[in-house]
């Protein structure tokens, strides 16, 4: 089901790369990219100093191999006459992407929680609060944002600079398509790919491995510590179905919102097996602050010893590290599987 | 001015009204004690209770069943009484002091100066540890009051309408500080909603021994100037007349409701509405003298408030609502149901 789903998005993705690219590409090639409209009416404009020909002459000469593309996005779609070597990215989990792609050194400036990798050129850009102008002022040649509180998109596109939106990924196919989309815009359609195939490969090996228990192993999901948590409805809970884990957090969520605030006493009564906890950096809790909060020295994970620390970055993107998500938390069920047996 | 029955006749306390109350208060803590998301049988968990405290003959209820009765049920349901208890009795004294009907426990800025504080905690503290945050909140909203009674005295001297009127300044600066503190930090925002619609989750009986004294204290100064606040009623030159040192009167009373209201709201979030609708509620019930009111606002903001927990804890169960958003959803129609079947005028 999921690979239909992930096949029908790079089939929509191929299409429209492939249906715009053909009858664009002699304009691409004739008019250079989306400079050159500022430099064409300084020709005719005879008071400037500077000779437009040379500043153009000057530049590496832009990549237009493969380009243009169009790429469907979260909001629409943008078409990019070359590839882009101005990136600015105020999506941490689009960062990790294009690095983990090797578009690392076409990313001119990401936003101040793109802490991954160590080597990405943070700026104060603020991720919940974009600005057009100050975004603008790097002079970006792409913009990439998980998220639009107003109207950043259209601001910036009226400015004649491209912008994806990628939104959160609700599903694991919704990653996967972000990833190609990233790939096909950067110019690394093939580490895309190669990508998603590394993913899917972990996927399919760990739920060959783990999935088939007879008895699912239950597990809770801590995003703070108020007790919101996630459902299986959720990005982060098709992840742990994959290793066959059940989430006592899905009753709690009728209306199918996929972050409920648990009752303590209801975590208390259900008793998880296994506790992991995405709060460490937001909100300072590990395995012995919460062996100390009322009643939990009876939960049986606290007293086996089955609260796993997670880093929430890891645990609340949708990138390369999806990998390193799972192999944590697989980690953690063979510990969890050594402690019964012992 | 005509003169209501209830406040010429020399009022004692409606001891009917009150054992009422005191019952209603009974059941709403049973009942908050016995429902809960967790499932335990009505009959085993009151066997739990008092058979510990009296008979000394254990329930069968296993121990995290035990754990979720003493360590999670009963401190929320007793916080739960506290605060709303403390609440109301902070707004009718309010009311009291500033004849002012829409005058409630937050009117001087104690909401904003205490949203300041916590989101100043929140904010700050790169990993989340608020173990600061009830101390924040507390001396955050004491100085939004103090800042206001303080600007409000150098303009207008005793004028209880120049104090509200500088509240309503120092209230708003506040709030744009505790906006912007928000707003640079988004990446806490749902820790600073949490608290600001308000959540009597504990960590146990902490939060209890926390706001015990304050309440202790608060309340039974503010129960002490009952009479004078029903002199009060009558108007500052009326009760000058009368001998009612009326700065002195609604100095005291401002700054015991501010330490009660500030230790409330510094455990449990901006819970809105009750130190409004209570005291109003008691006032169409009883009247409006004061030595009904203050009470009965107590017993009946505590009961209000545990019904409203066992409401926010059970509605959507296993999952939690905002207790602030209960109260103010329920509270507001069942008040203006109370308005609109009254024939009495509010004071």
């Amino acid at each position: 089901m999921r690979k239909i789903a992930v096949a029908l998005v790079l089939a929509l993705l191929v299409g429209a790369c492939g249906d715009t690219a053909e009858p664009n590409t002699t304009d691409a090639t004739t008019a250079a990219p989306t400079s050159s409209a500022a430099t064409t009416t300084a020709t005719t404009e005879p008071p400037v100093t500077a000779a437009p020909a040379s500043t153009v002459t000057t530049e590496p000469p832009p990549i237009t191999e493969g380009y243009p593309v169009t790429i469907a996005h979260g909001t629409g779609e943008v078409t990019l006459d070359a590839r882009p070597e101005a990136i600015v990215s105020i999506s941490p989990t689009a960062t990790e992407i294009l690095f983990a792609l090797g578009a690392g050194n076409q990313v001119k400036a990401v936003d101040t929680q793109s802490n991954f990798p160590a080597n990405a050129p943070i700026t104060d850009l603020n991720a919940f609060e974009p600005n057009v102008e100050s975004i603008a002022e790097l002079e970006p040649d792409l913009v990439v944002m998980s998220f639009d509180p107003g109207d950043i998109e259209s601001g910036l596109t009226a400015l004649g600079i491209p912008v994806i939106v990628q939104f959160s990924a609700l599903s694991i196919a919704d990653a996967y398509a972000q990833i190609q989309q990233l790939g096909a815009a950067s110019g690394h359609q093939g580490a895309a790919a190669e990508l998603v195939g590394d993913i899917e490969a972990t996927i399919r090996e760990l739920n060959d491995e783990l999935a088939g228990r007879d008895e699912p192993l239950s597990y809770y999901h801590e995003l703070d510590n108020t007790f919101y948590s996630v459902t299986s409805a959720t990005f982060i809970g098709e992840l742990y179905a994959v290793v066959g884990l059940d989430n006592v957090a899905d009753p709690a969520d009728s209306e199918g919102f996929g972050y409920p605030q648990l009752s303590p006493e209801f975590i208390l009564e259900v008793d998880p097996d296994l506790i992991f906890l995405a709060d460490t950096k937001c909100c300072g809790q590990d395995a012995a602050t919460i062996a100390e909060r009322p009643g939990w020295d009876q939960l049986s994970a606290v007293q086996n010893g089955t609260v796993f620390e997670l880093d929430d970055d890891v645990a609340s993107r949708w990138g390369p590290r999806i990998v390193e998500f799972l192999q944590t938390i697989a980690a953690a069920i063979e510990e969890y599987e050594a402690n019964r047996t012992e | 001015m005509t003169a209501q029955p209830d406040t010429v006749r020399p009022a004692t306390l409606r001891w009917g009204w009150m054992a009422a109350g005191l019952g209603l208060l009974i059941g709403a803590v049973l009942l908050g004690v016995v429902v809960g998301p967790a499932k335990m049988g009505a009959g085993q968990v009151l066997r739990e209770l008092f058979g510990s405290l009296i008979f000394d003959s254990p329930s069968d209820l296993t121990a995290t069943e035990q754990a979720i009765l003493w360590e999670l049920r009963l401190p929320r349901v007793v916080l739960g009484g506290l605060v709303g208890a403390m609440l109301a009795v902070a707004g009718g004294a309010y009311q009291g002091v500033f004849r002012n009907p829409l005058a409630d426990p937050y009117l001087l800025g104690v909401a904003a100066g205490a949203g300041l504080g916590a989101t100043i905690v929140i904010v700050s503290a790169g990993d989340g540890s608020t173990a600061l945050l009830p101390l924040a909140a507390f001396v955050g909203g004491t100085v939004a009051v103090a800042a206001a009674y303080v600007i409000g005295r150098s303009i207008g001297g005793r004028s209880a309408t120049t104090i509200i009127l500088a509240g309503v300044a120092v209230a708003a600066f506040f709030t744009a500080m505790q906006t912007y503190l928000q707003q640079r930090n988004l990446d806490t925002v749902r820790q600073v909603y949490s608290w600001i619609l308000g959540r009597l989750t504990t960590t146990g009986w902490r939060e209890v021994l926390i706001l015990l004294p304050y309440v202790i204290v608060s309340a039974a100064v503010l129960l002490f100037h009952r009479r004078l606040l029903d002199a009060l009623s009558v108007g500052d030159a009326e009760a000058d007349a009368l001998g009612v040192p009326t700065g002195r009167v609604r100095a005291i009373v401002v700054i015991f409701a501010t330490l009660g209201t500030a230790a409330a709201v510094a455990v449990s979030g901006l819970i809105a509405f009750v130190g409004l609708i209570v005291p109003h509620t008691v006032r169409l019930l009883v009247g409006s003298s004061y030595r009904s009111l203050l009470p009965l606002s107590m017993v009946f903001g505590a009961t209000f408030l545990i019904l409203a927990d066992l409401a926010a804890r059970t509605v959507a169960s296993p999952a939690e609502l905002p207790i602030g958003v209960i109260t103010a959803f329920v509270g507001a129609p069942f008040f203006g149901l109370i308005l609109r079947t009254s024939r009495r005028v509010i004071s």
